[in-house]
Parts: structure tokens; C-alpha cells; sequence
């Protein structure tokens, strides 16, 4: 386990840019599936594309392999500008959700493919499909064909032939959602495991957010084709850019009101349903202004009393989760619908008994009236 | 408990009769064939019942017949070629039409099956008034080109059936580690497409070997086929040669598709 402590911190120091992608665009006929993407993917880091399905994750995926052609804008992988590379000499890693093992060749074969056409000679070939194996933790498959390993080898057989031919870059397409739920979890650690021991940078692609905060050192946020927000997992998840990746990542609550009184990286909001709370704001913001407070479910308080120097809202529970150790409520604050998950300390409330709620204002972000956070 | 014992035995009455009429529709199919085969061991001198005995005295004769050897060597020829020929064109165009994009796809598709629809009468007569009016003579050649053209859609629908099957990030995957197209093609579509390839290659010879009604019409003057010299034996008798002739194409067209059918279950088994 050492090398992942050891290497998160390093990975960050490493400033070398392994993939620029500067204003991609890519349209289907009339249909824009990529607009104007710019991207940098540091070498040796791991990035997750992540969003709602038909954003353009795969098609951004598919323009770095060379699968699709990019109506503008220029890809750059390893300082190599690759518009007009074909695929077969770009030196990537792919793969798929559904392995895409050649069915007819042995695993041997299947992992000395891409080497085989790298003019690798015949004694390195069979010691690094070995090497490949013992990292995917399959020795001694050669001989099988794919149809007899289960879903799970077979994706650890997929990832050996990508990784065996040291890309410059990994792409992988959510590679683990094929897998059942618990095979799925096991496979996350292993492949970050094995991410981090090769070193290799990696693009990987995903609806699910937790694979994405899971995993990543980056998070690109995508919806609509466009970019929402490109940040750590803390920094999408604590910061959301964006109405959208707010409402994406998890649960948050979305509250609208009106500043009433700002300075001092803080400011006064009149809620729409009169309530007055303060928050965290940056310097720029005027009093007058009309904006939305975002603050996490899991960072509402619940309780007979709530804390003191808190903002404090008044509310009626309207539905009671009880998940055991946590609870899940839908609360209605005089008007406004709010969710908080919280873990249950000594009494859970039940459907309509009055609570109060309270969140700090370091816990508030601020969208202004473009949907966009407030900086 | 009492309805429910009328119900299987109604159940079971219909059952048996479903057997009896499976059984009545496999006599009315088979028995044809069965006759011929039988009929080909006949001793009698007449091609019809009763026997008289058994004796391999047709088949001897067979193979003493100039005009039945030259027929049945024309016709394998043919079959060969037209085979040959259909495979290699008709896996291209499949190739073509499932996975490039391009004007008029719709239409190619369409078009190219166009021949194993339209009756064979009419194809023979277009052809043969298409090579009139270019003023050419009956020959070899148009008689390839015949069964070429009418041979070709079947290769085609059953190679883009078996390509449609066939995922693309197979290729996709092979490209990626570094194949070009055509290694690609090599090491990954056409073992895949193999299977379907057999089939194509012995469903064309079948279909070339067995053609009659073209046949009669693009066949250079004096030249038959293997089924034009039965039709021309027919004419002046029902002899009990013809028979022994009957046998050896349903061996012959019977047991390619079954010898294929195993090939390509052994093919596409090797990978389960
Ligand atoms: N070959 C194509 N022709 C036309 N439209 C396409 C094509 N491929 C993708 N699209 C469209 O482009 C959009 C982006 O597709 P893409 O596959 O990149 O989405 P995605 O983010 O990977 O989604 P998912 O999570 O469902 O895989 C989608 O709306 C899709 O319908
Ligand atoms: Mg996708």
C-alpha cells in the first residue's frame, strides 16, 4: 500500500501535460456532442470524465484514440499533435465496458497482440505477457480463452493488453460497469492499485459518482458536450462550479434568495421564503443581488435545538429514512423543501414533528443568477 | 382434480396428433428421395417397381458415360469458380455495406439481393438478351457470370448477417494496439467471419451445381450441366442410370451443407 501514498503526492508534482485536448468540437450531422472542450491531463495522474449519459464522455474518448475525427480543434497526446494519426500509430490503451477480448485467441495472444505489431522479440513478448499477468493478479491463464474466464478475469485480461504496450495514455470506458455490484468495488482498488503502480495517466470514464470520487485525482464534470467543472474530488464535491454538477454529485439543497447585506467574505440572504441566513461570500458581491445557496443534505443539522452561531431554519419533517445508523429526511422549512442525511445520535424524528435545522455558513455555496458559482 | 385430467388427456391427444402429422409431412418429403436411392440399387431394367433385385450395375454405368462424366465435370467447374468468385466479391460487399458509410448504402443493399428475388426464367432471359444485344455468343463465361449473379446474394445476406453479430471494438480494440486495417481484417474479422464463410462457400457451389432453369438458358450451344443432361436423359427415358445419377447429387448436395454445418459448428466451437 505504500506506493499509493508515496506516489499521490508525487503525481501532483509532475507537471508534464500527458493529453491537451484545446477547443475539441465534435458534431454527429447537426448534432454537437463536443463543444469546445479544453482539457490537460497531467502526466501519471488519473481523470475521471464524468457525467449524465449522451454528455459526450465516450465521444472525448473516442477522439483521443482516433475513432472519431474532431470537427476542430487540435489533440495533443505525449507533446505529439495527433488530429491526423491514425489509430494504429498512436500508441493508446483502450478498453471497453465489454472487454472486446479477441474471442478466437488465448489470453497469451490476446495480451501479446498489440506487442506482437511493436516488433517486440519473441523471448521479451512471452516474459511481458507473464509480467502482465502477475500484475493483474492472473498468473497462469495463458492457455484459457476468454470465454472461460468470468466477467471480472476477463476485464483484468483487457486491462494486462492495454497497459502491456505502455500507451502513452490508458482510456478507459467504464470499464466496470459490466461487473456485479461487489466485484465492482473490488475491481475499483485493484485497477487505482495498479494505476498507481504502473504510472501510467489514465482517462476514465463513468456515470457513477462514487467510482469517480472514489478513484480520481481529477474529476471532469461534463453535461450538454460542455465542461462543467474540472477540479479534485473534494473541489467538485465541497465547490460545485455549477447549478449542475451541485445537483449531480450527490445531494445537495438549492436555496434562492436575496443578498441583503455582503462584505467581510460574508454576506446576509434574505431566503424567498423570508428566512434570513448568512454565508461565506466572496468580496465581489453586492447587496441587492439574487442568488442560490447550496449547502450539502449532509451538512443540514437536525435537532429540538439547533447549534448556536449557526443559521437556523424552522421546519416539519415530511418523510423519515431509517437507514440504521443514518437517517434521511425530507424536510419542509415554511415553503421550502429541503433534504438533510444525518447520523442519528440519540432520537430519530418521525413524520411531522417540528425540528429545527441548522448549517454553518462555511458550508454555503454561492451560485449567481448564471447558475455559476460565485467567486 | 377431474377437469384437469380431461385437459391432459385432450393435451396428449393433441400431441399424438401432431406427431402423426409430423410424421405424414417427413414421408411426403423424404419419400421421393428415399425412392431414388432405392430405385438406384434396382437390377431391373425399367427405372421404376418393383425391384428385381439388387446390383450396382447403374452406377457402373454411370461411370461409363462420356456425356454424364463431361456434364457432371462442367458442373463442378462451374460450381468451383462461382463459388470462388462469390466469396471473395460477396465478402467484400458485405464488408462494404455493414461497415463503411456511404451515398446510396440504402440502396446497394437493396439492390444486391435483387437477383435472388426475381425469378430465375426472367434473369435467364434478361441476361441472355442483354448478351444480344451486345452481340455476344453463348459461352462459358456468361454461363459463370450467371450463376455468379445469381449466387452472389445469398454470400452477401449470410456474411452481413454473421459481420452484424461480429462487434466493432473487436476491431476497434486490434486497431488500438497497433494493426493497420488490413491486419486487422486478417487477425480478427476473418476468423470471426469464418464460420459464415464456409456456409457462403457450400451454399453457392450447392446452388450453382443444382441450377437448372438459368442454366438451360446460358449454356454454349452442345455444353450440359449435371442437371441439363438429366433433363436431357429424361427426355428419352425414365432408365434406371438416372436414378444412380439422382443418388450421387443428393450425396453430393446434401452432404456439402452437412460437412460445412460441421465445419463451422467445429470453427465457432473452438471459441465457447
Ligand atoms: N455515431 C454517432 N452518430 C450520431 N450521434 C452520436 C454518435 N455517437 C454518439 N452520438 C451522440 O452523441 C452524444 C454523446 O455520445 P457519447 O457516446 O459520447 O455519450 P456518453 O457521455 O458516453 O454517454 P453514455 O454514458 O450513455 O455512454 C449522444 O447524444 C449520442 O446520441
Ligand atoms: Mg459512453
Amino acid at each position: 500500500m505504500l506506493f499509493i501514498h508515496s506516489s499521490s503526492s508525487e503525481v501532483l508534482r509532475m507537471t508534464d501535460i500527458a493529453v491537451d485536448l484545446k477547443g475539441v468540437t465534435l458534431t454527429y450531422g447537426a448534432f454537437v456532442a463536443v463543444k469546445d472542450v479544453d482539457l490537460k491531463i497531467d502526466k501519471g495522474s488519473f481523470v475521471t470524465l464524468l457525467g449524465p449519459s449522451g454528455c459526450g464522455k465516450t465521444t472525448i474518448l473516442r477522439s483521443i484514440a482516433g475513432l472519431v475525427t474532431p470537427t476542430s480543434g487540435e489533440i495533443v497526446v505525449a507533446g505529439r499533435l495527433i488530429n491526423d494519426v491514425p489509430i494504429y500509430k498512436r500508441n493508446i490503451g483502450l478498453v471497453f465496458q465489454n472487454y472486446a477480448l479477441f474471442p478466437h485467441k488465448t489470453v497469451a495472444d490476446n495480451i501479446a497482440f498489440g506487442l506482437k505489431y511493436r516488433d517486440v522479440p519473441k523471448a521479451d513478448i512471452e516474459r511481458k505477457v507473464k509480467r502482465a499477468l502477475d500484475m493483474v493478479r492472473l498468473p497462469g491463464v495463458e492457455k484459457k480463452l476468454p470465454s472461460q474466464l468470468s466477467g471480472g478475469q476477463q476485464q483484468r485480461i483487457a486491462l494486462a493488453r492495454a497497459i502491456v504496450i505502455e500507451p502513452d495514455v490508458l482510456l478507459l470506458d467504464e470499464p466496470l460497469s459490466a461487473l456485479d455490484a461487489h466485484l465492482r468495488e473490488e475491481m475499483r482498488t485493484e485497477l487505482k492499485i495498479i494505476q498507481r503502480e504502473v504510472g501510467i495517466t489514465t482517462i476514465f470514464v463513468t456515470h457513477d459518482q462514487e467510482e469517480a470520487l472514489a478513484m480520481s485525482d481529477r474529476i471532469v464534470v461534463m453535461n450538454h458536450g460542455l465542461i462543467e467543472q474540472n477540479g479534485t474530488p473534494e473541489d467538485v464535491y465541497r465547490t460545485p462550479a455549477t447549478k449542475f454538477v451541485a445537483s449531480f454529485l450527490g445531494q445537495s439543497n438549492l436555496m434562492t434568495g436575496t443578498v441583503v447585506q455582503a462584505g467581510n467574505g460574508s454576506a446576509r440572504i434574505t431566503l424567498d421564503n423570508g428566512a434570513s441566513i448568512e454565508a461565506k461570500a466572496p468580496a465581489s458581491l453586492k447587496a441587492g443581488s439574487k442568488v442560490t445557496v447550496i449547502v450539502r443534505a449532509q451538512r443540514l443539522e437536525v435537532g429540538k435545538k439547533a447549534a448556536n452561531g449557526a443559521n437556523k431554519l424552522k421546519g416539519r419533517i415530511a418523510a423519515t429514512s431509517y437507514l440504521g445508523g443514518t437517517a434521511i429526511y425530507a424536510i419542509d422549512a415554511e415553503g421550502m423543501k429541503l433534504q438533510a442525511n444525518t447520523i442519528i445520535d440519540d432520537q430519530v424524528f418521525r413524520e411531522g414533528e417540528a425540528v429545527d435545522i441548522a448549517f454553518a455558513p462555511s458550508d454555503c455555496v454561492l451560485l449567481g443568477e448564471d447558475d455559476r458559482r460565485l467567486v | 382434480m377431474q377437469p384437469r385430467q380431461a385437459e391432459d388427456a385432450s393435451g396428449v391427444w393433441g400431441w399424438r396428433a401432431v406427431k402423426i402429422v409430423t410424421i405424414l409431412v417427413y414421408i411426403f418429403m423424404f419419400a421421393p428421395i428415399l425412392v431414388t436411392v432405392i430405385l438406384s440399387f434396382n437390377a431391373s431394367m425399367f427405372g421404376g417397381f418393383p425391384m428385381t433385385g439388387v446390383s450396382l450395375q447403374w452406377y457402373g454405368k454411370l461411370f461409363q458415360n462420356e456425356a454424364v462424366l463431361r456434364a457432371f465435370k462442367t458442373s463442378i467447374w462451374i460450381a468451383l469458380l462461382t463459388a470462388a468468385v462469390c466469396t471473395v466479391i460477396g465478402v467484400m460487399a458485405a464488408i462494404a455495406l455493414t461497415r463503411h458509410e456511404f451515398r446510396g448504402k440504402q440502396w446497394m443493399n437493396t439492390l444486391v439481393i435483387l437477383p435472388a428475388l426475381v425469378p430465375e426464367t426472367i434473369l435467364g432471359v434478361g441476361l441472355l438478351l442483354l448478351m444480344k444485344w451486345a452481340n455476344q455468343p453463348r459461352s462459358y463465361l456468361l454461363l459463370v457470370l450467371g450463376h455468379i449473379m445469381l449466387a452472389l446474394p445469398f454470400v452477401v445476406l449470410v456474411v452481413q448477417a454473421r459481420l452484424i453479430g461480429i462487434k466493432r471494438v473487436y476491431e476497434e480494440a486490434a486497431l488500438s494496439l497497433g494493426a493497420n486495417r488490413f491486419n486487422t481484417f486478417r487477425e480478427v474479422t476473418l476468423p470471426l467471419l469464418m464460420p459464415a464463410i464456409v456456409a457462403a462457400v457450400l451454399l453457392v457451389f450447392t446452388i450453382s451445381f443444382d441450377n437448372i432453369t438459368a442454366s438451360l438458358f446460358w449454356r454454349p450451344p452442345g455444353v450440359e450441366t449435371m442437371p441439363t443432361q438429366i433433363l436431357a436423359m429424361l427426355k428419352i427415358s425414365i432408365s434406371p442410370e438416372i436414378n444412380a445419377l439422382g443418388t450421387l447429387m443428393i450425396v453430393i448436395t446434401v452432404g456439402l451443407p452437412l460437412l460445412g454445418g460441421a465445419i463451422a459448428r467445429i470453427l465457432s466451437g473452438n471459441r465457447q
